[in-house]
C-alpha cells in the first residue's frame, strides 16, 4: 500500500475497532440514533476542523476559530435580539465579516512575513474581545425561524435523525475533499506545505493562496458559528474556549502531518467521530468523569505522532535505497 | 549584428543589489532563437542570480528585459511561466510531498467540469516522461524517487512549460553520462524547434559538446560574449578567473603520495541489500577512488564506511584494532569523515552563518559539553574561506545566501575541519568552479602527504585518475574490479565499468 494513506488507514480501524468495542459493551450503541446523535453533536467541531485543516495542510495553524465561533454567534444573537433583520441577512453578514476576518490574517502573515501562530493567536484575543464587548451575558435565541430549521431532519430507519446541521457537516466535509483534491487551489495549499520556497519558484501564487486559505479558514469558523448558535439557540462570549485545539486534535487523529503537505479531509471526519465516540461511550457508562475524554484523546494523539515519525523515518529510508 | 527583435530574449543593463554584495552590476546578455547559450562563471559570479532575475523570482534593482522584442517585467516566476519560460533552477528540489504528476502539472492541471483530471493528469504525466525513457509510477510521491530521477522530473517539467525559453541551471550536477545524453538530445531538439537555450554548468566539455555561444560572468560583471566555436578552452578560463590557470585539472600530478603501510582494514564488510560485503585495505597518505555508475553501489560503500547504515557482516580495523562503525557518531569518534553527495538534504543548515557550518562536526566531536571558543571557531572559518576560497561577504552570512557552489566548498571544510584520518568524499568537486576545482585537488593531495587516508567517489574520471593510487570499481552493488599502479586509467576504468551487463537502474 501507498505509506501515504497509511495513517488514514490506521484512523479507520481504530474507529472501527473502538466502535466495535463500544458496542460489545453496550449493544444499544450500533443504532441510527447514535449515528445520528454523534453528527449532530459534532457538527460545529467537524466544520471548524475542515477549516483547520486546510491551514495545517499548508504547513499553518489558526489559532482563532473557538473566538471566532463564539463571535459569530454572539453576533447573531445581538442582530437577532435588537433588530428586525431575518435570520438568513444576519448569517450572510456574519460569513462576510468572519471571511474578511481570515483573509485579513492571511494577508498579514504573508505580506509582514508574520508566523501564523502568531498572527492567529493575536486574532484569538481579538475575536474573543469583540465577542466581549458586543455582550457579556447569555442571550438566548428565539426567533421562530430558528425553530423551523432545527425541526428539518432526515429520518434514517431505526429512529435516528440527520439533522440539518449533522447533514451540512457531511457537505462540508464533501466539499472540503472536492476542494483538496480536484481542484487547483487545493494542490497549491499542498504545494506549499511542502515548502513555500520551492513552491514560488514553481510558480504557485503564495500570496494569493496564503490569504485564501485563511480566508476559507475564517468562513468555515463562521459557519461553524452559525451552526453553534442554532445548536445552543444562543450566543455567549465564553462559549467554545478552547475549540481549536479540539479541531487540532481532530485533524491529528486524523492523519494529518502537523508540519503541513501530507494528510486528508476525510481523515479529519473520521478524527472527529473517534473524539464523539469517546464522549458517547463515557455518556452511556454514566460513571466515568467526563475527563477520561481528554485523557484518551491525549493518549491517542500521542500514538499517532509516534505513528507519523515512524513513517516519515521508514520513507526516508526508503527513499534512500530507491 | 541582428536587430533586436531577432532576439527571443533579451536583457540590458541588469542590476541586483543584496544587502552587502552588488551581486549583478550592469548585466547584458541576450538569446537568440534555436540557440544553445551557455552561462558561466566563477560560483558566486551571479549566473543563478541572473536566471532568477530574468524569471522573476527576484526583483531586479535595474535593467530591461525584451522577450521576442516586447518590455516584459515579470513579478513572479507564474509570470515568466506564462511567457513561454521554463527553468530549472539550481536548487531544483520539486515538492517532495507531491506526487510526480502533480509535481509536472502544478498549476496547470488539465481540468474537466472545471475540476482537475486526475486521470488524465496521470496520463498525459506519463506520455511526457516515456520521452525521457523514464517508465515510472506517476501516482507515487515525488519522495521515492533518487536525486537523478528528481533532477529528471524536474527537467521534464521546464521543458514543458518552456514555449520560448528553457533555462537549465546545473541541471547535470546528479546525472550519469546516459542520461546527459538523453538531455543533450532533447536540447538538440528543442532547438530545431526555435527555442533559445540558457544552459549553466561546471563542465566544460559539456559547453563545448552543446552550446552555441558562451557568456561569462566574472563577480557580476559581464566579461563578454563570445561564438563557442572561436574560443579555445584556455582562452575561456582565463576570461572566468581572470587569470590563467596555472595547472588545469588532469594529466599527472607528480607522485600519487607512495601509499604507507596498510592502516584501515575492512574484512567482508557489507550489508544485506544494500552493499555486498567487500574487502578493502587503504594505507596511511592513500587515496583510493571509487568508480561506478549511479546506482552501483558507490554512495551506498560510503554510508556503510561512515556508520550512516550499519554493516551487518564484516570487520573493521584500524592498525589491528576493532573499529566502532555503527553509527555515524561513533564514525566521528574514531576521526572518520564524510562529505555527502547530496548536500542541499544531508549537508548545509541553511540558517546558521558560514562559520558555525564549518564548525559544526568539530563541535559535534568535541561533544556539546566542550563548546569551541568563539575565537577558535572565526579562525577556523577565516582559515576554509581563503583556502577554499569560499566566495562570502563576511564569515556570519547565512550559507543558504552563498551560491550553490560555495555552499559545497563550506560543507567540505566543515569536514576537513575535524582533521578526520580517515576521509569520504563523495562526488567533491560537483558543482564548483575550474579554479576551486584546482584548489581542492591540491588540497587533497596535501592532506595525503599529511597521512590521512580518502576515499573519493567520482564520476569524473580524470579526475579520480588524477590523485587516486587505486581505483576500485562497483557493479550492481558490489565491488567487481580494482585497479592499481599502471592500470589505473581512464580507459581501464570504463573498461571495467562496461564489462557490467548494462545500467545498473537507479
Ligand atoms: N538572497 C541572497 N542574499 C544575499 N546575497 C545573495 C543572495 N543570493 C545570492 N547572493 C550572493 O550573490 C552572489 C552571486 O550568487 P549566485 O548564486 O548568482 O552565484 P552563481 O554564479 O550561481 O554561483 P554557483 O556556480 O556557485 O552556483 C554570491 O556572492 C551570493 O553570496
Ligand atoms: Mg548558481
Amino acid at each position: 500500500m501507498n505509506p501515504r494513506y497509511l495513517p488514514l488507514t490506521a484512523t479507520i480501524a481504530i474507529f472501527l475497532i473502538a466502535y466495535a468495542v463500544c458496542i460489545a459493551q453496550y449493544p444499544n450503541m450500533l443504532s441510527t440514533r447514535v449515528i445520528g446523535n454523534l453528527l449532530t453533536d459534532n457538527a460545529f467541531l467537524g466544520i471548524a476542523a475542515v477549516g483547520m485543516t486546510f491551514v495545517i495542510l499548508s504547513g499553518g495553524i489558526d489559532l482563532s476559530i473557538g473566538a471566532v465561533i463564539a463571535f459569530t454567534g454572539v453576533l447573531l444573537a445581538v442582530l437577532l435580539q435588537s433588530t428586525a433583520i431575518h435570520p438568513l441577512a444576519a448569517f450572510v453578514l456574519a460569513l462576510a465579516v468572519t471571511t474578511a476576518f481570515g483573509a485579513l490574517m492571511g494577508a498579514i502573515i504573508h505580506h509582514l512575513e508574520m508566523p501564523p501562530f502568531i498572527v492567529t493567536l493575536a486574532g484569538m484575543f481579538l475575536a474573543r474581545g469583540m465577542a466581549f464587548v458586543l455582550s457579556i451575558d447569555s442571550i438566548p435565541i428565539k426567533h421562530p425561524f430558528y425553530a423551523t430549521l432545527k425541526s428539518v431532519y432526515y429520518k434514517l430507519p431505526g429512529g435516528g435523525r440527520i439533522t440539518l446541521i449533522g447533514g451540512l457537516m457531511l457537505l462540508v466535509f464533501a466539499a472540503g475533499i472536492l476542494i483538496a483534491h480536484r481542484t487547483r487551489f487545493g494542490a497549491n495549499i499542498y504545494a506549499l506545505g511542502g515548502g513555500t520556497a520551492t513552491a514560488r519558484l514553481m510558480g504557485v501564487p503564495i500570496g494569493r493562496t496564503t490569504v485564501m486559505i485563511y480566508a476559507l479558514s475564517g468562513f468555515l469558523a463562521g459557519l461553524s458559528g452559525i451552526v453553534f448558535s442554532l445548536y445552543t439557540s444562543a450566543g455567549y462570549s465564553l462559549a467554545t474556549v478552547g475549540v481549536e485545539l479540539d479541531a487540532i486534535a481532530a485533524v491529528v487523529i486524523g492523519g494529518t502531518l502537523l508540519t503541513g503537505g501530507s494528510g486528508f479531509v476525510a481523515g479529519t471526519l473520521v478524527g472527529i467521530l473517534i473524539q464523539g465516540l469517546i464522549q458517547t461511550y463515557i455518556t452511556f457508562d454514566g460513571s466515568l468523569s467526563s475527563w477520561w475524554t481528554k485523557i484518551l484523546i491525549g493518549l491517542l494523539l500521542f500514538a499517532f505522532i509516534l505513528l507519523q515519525k515512524g513513517l516519515i523515518l521508514a520513507t526516508d529510508r526508503r527513499r534512500r535505497h530507491a | 549584428m541582428q536587430p533586436a527583435s531577432s532576439y527571443i530574449l533579451s536583457a540590458t543593463g541588469i542590476d541586483k543589489i543584496f544587502p552587502g554584495a552588488k551581486a549583478l552590476n550592469r548585466v547584458d546578455f541576450s538569446l537568440r532563437r534555436g540557440e544553445v547559450h551557455a552561462l558561466l562563471g566563477e560560483n558566486g559570479a551571479g549566473k543563478s542570480t541572473l536566471v532568477k532575475c530574468l524569471t522573476g523570482a527576484y526583483r531586479r534593482d535595474g535593467g530591461r528585459i525584451l522577450v521576442d522584442g516586447a518590455d516584459v517585467d515579470p513579478q513572479s516566476t507564474l509570470e515568466a511561466q506564462n511567457l513561454g519560460i521554463g527553468t530549472v533552477y539550481q536548487e531544483v528540489n520539486l515538492l517532495s510531498n507531491l506526487t510526480v504528476a502533480e509535481n509536472l502539472f502544478l498549476g496547470r492541471q488539465p481540468k474537466r467540469f472545471g475540476l482537475v483530471d486526475a486521470r488524465e493528469m496521470n496520463r498525459r504525466a506519463r506520455a511526457l516522461l516515456a520521452e525521457y525513457d523514464l517508465d515510472i509510477d506517476v501516482t507515487a510521491e515525488l519522495a521515492a524517487y533518487s536525486v537523478a530521477v528528481q533532477q529528471v522530473v524536474a527537467i521534464a517539467r521546464a521543458v514543458d512549460l518552456s514555449g520560448k525559453v528553457l533555462i537549465l541551471d546545473e541541471p547535470t550536477a546528479s546525472l550519469d553520462t546516459h542520461e546527459v545524453a538523453m538531455l543533450f538530445r532533447i536540447v538538440r531538439r528543442l532547438k530545431e524547434r526555435g527555442l533559445g537555450i540558457v544552459f549553466i554548468t561546471h563542465f566544460l566539455e559539456q559547453v563545448y559538446a552543446i552550446s552555441d555561444r558562451i557568456t561569462v560572468l566574472r563577480n557580476g560583471q559581464l566579461v563578454g560574449t563570445r561564438e563557442t566555436a572561436d574560443l579555445p578552452r584556455r582562452d575561456l578560463i582565463a576570461m572566468m578567473l581572470g587569470r590563467e590557470l596555472v595547472q588545469e585539472v588532469a594529466g599527472e600530478h607528480g607522485a600519487k603520495g607512495e601509499a604507507g603501510p596498510v592502516r584501515f582494514r575492512f574484512r567482508g564488510f557489507g550489508r544485506k541489500g544494500h552493499i555486498q560485503p567487500f574487502d578493502l585495505d587503504v594505507g596511511a597518505g592513500e587515496v583510493v577512488g571509487i568508480a561506478g555508475l549511479l546506482g552501483s553501489g558507490r554512495t551506498e560503500t560510503a554510508e556503510i564506511l561512515f556508520g550512516a547504515e550499519r554493516a551487518d557482516s564484516g570487520t573493521a580495523e584500524r592498525d589491528g584494532r576493532t573499529l566502532d562503525l555503527s553509527s555515524p557518531r561513533a564514525a566521528i569518534r574514531e576521526k572518520f569523515g564524510f562529505c555527502p553527495e547530496d548536500r542541499k538534504v544531508d549537508g548545509i543548515v541553511g540558517d546558521l552563518s558560514v562559520r558555525e557550518n564549518i564548525a559544526l562536526a568539530l563541535q559535534a566531536r568535541r561533544g556539546w559539553a566542550r563548546p569551541i571558543s568563539r575565537g577558535e571557531q572565526d579562525r577556523l572559518a577565516d582559515h576554509y574561506i581563503k583556502a577554499l576560497d569560499i566566495r562570502t561577504s563576511d564569515r556570519e552570512k547565512p550559507i543558504k545566501l552563498l551560491s550553490g557552489g560555495n555552499q559545497q566548498k563550506a560543507i567540505l571544510a566543515r569536514w576537513l575541519a575535524t582533521n578526520p584520518d580517515f576521509l569520504i568524499l563523495d562526488e567533491p568537486t560537483r558543482g564548483i568552479d575550474v579554479g576551486a576545482h584546482a584548489e581542492i585537488i591540491r588540497l587533497i593531495e596535501s592532506l595525503c602527504e599529511k597521512g590521512m587516508s580518502l576515499i573519493v567517489i567520482s564520476s569524473e574520471l580524470e579526475e579520480l585518475v588524477a590523485y587516486s593510487s587505486r581505483v576500485i570499481v562497483l557493479r550492481d552493488r558490489a565491488h567487481v574490479a580494482e585497479l592499481t599502479g599502471s592500470a589505473v586509467t581512464t580507459d581501464g576504468i570504463v573498461e571495467a565499468i562496461a564489462a557490467s551487463a548494462g545500467r545498473a537502474d537507479p
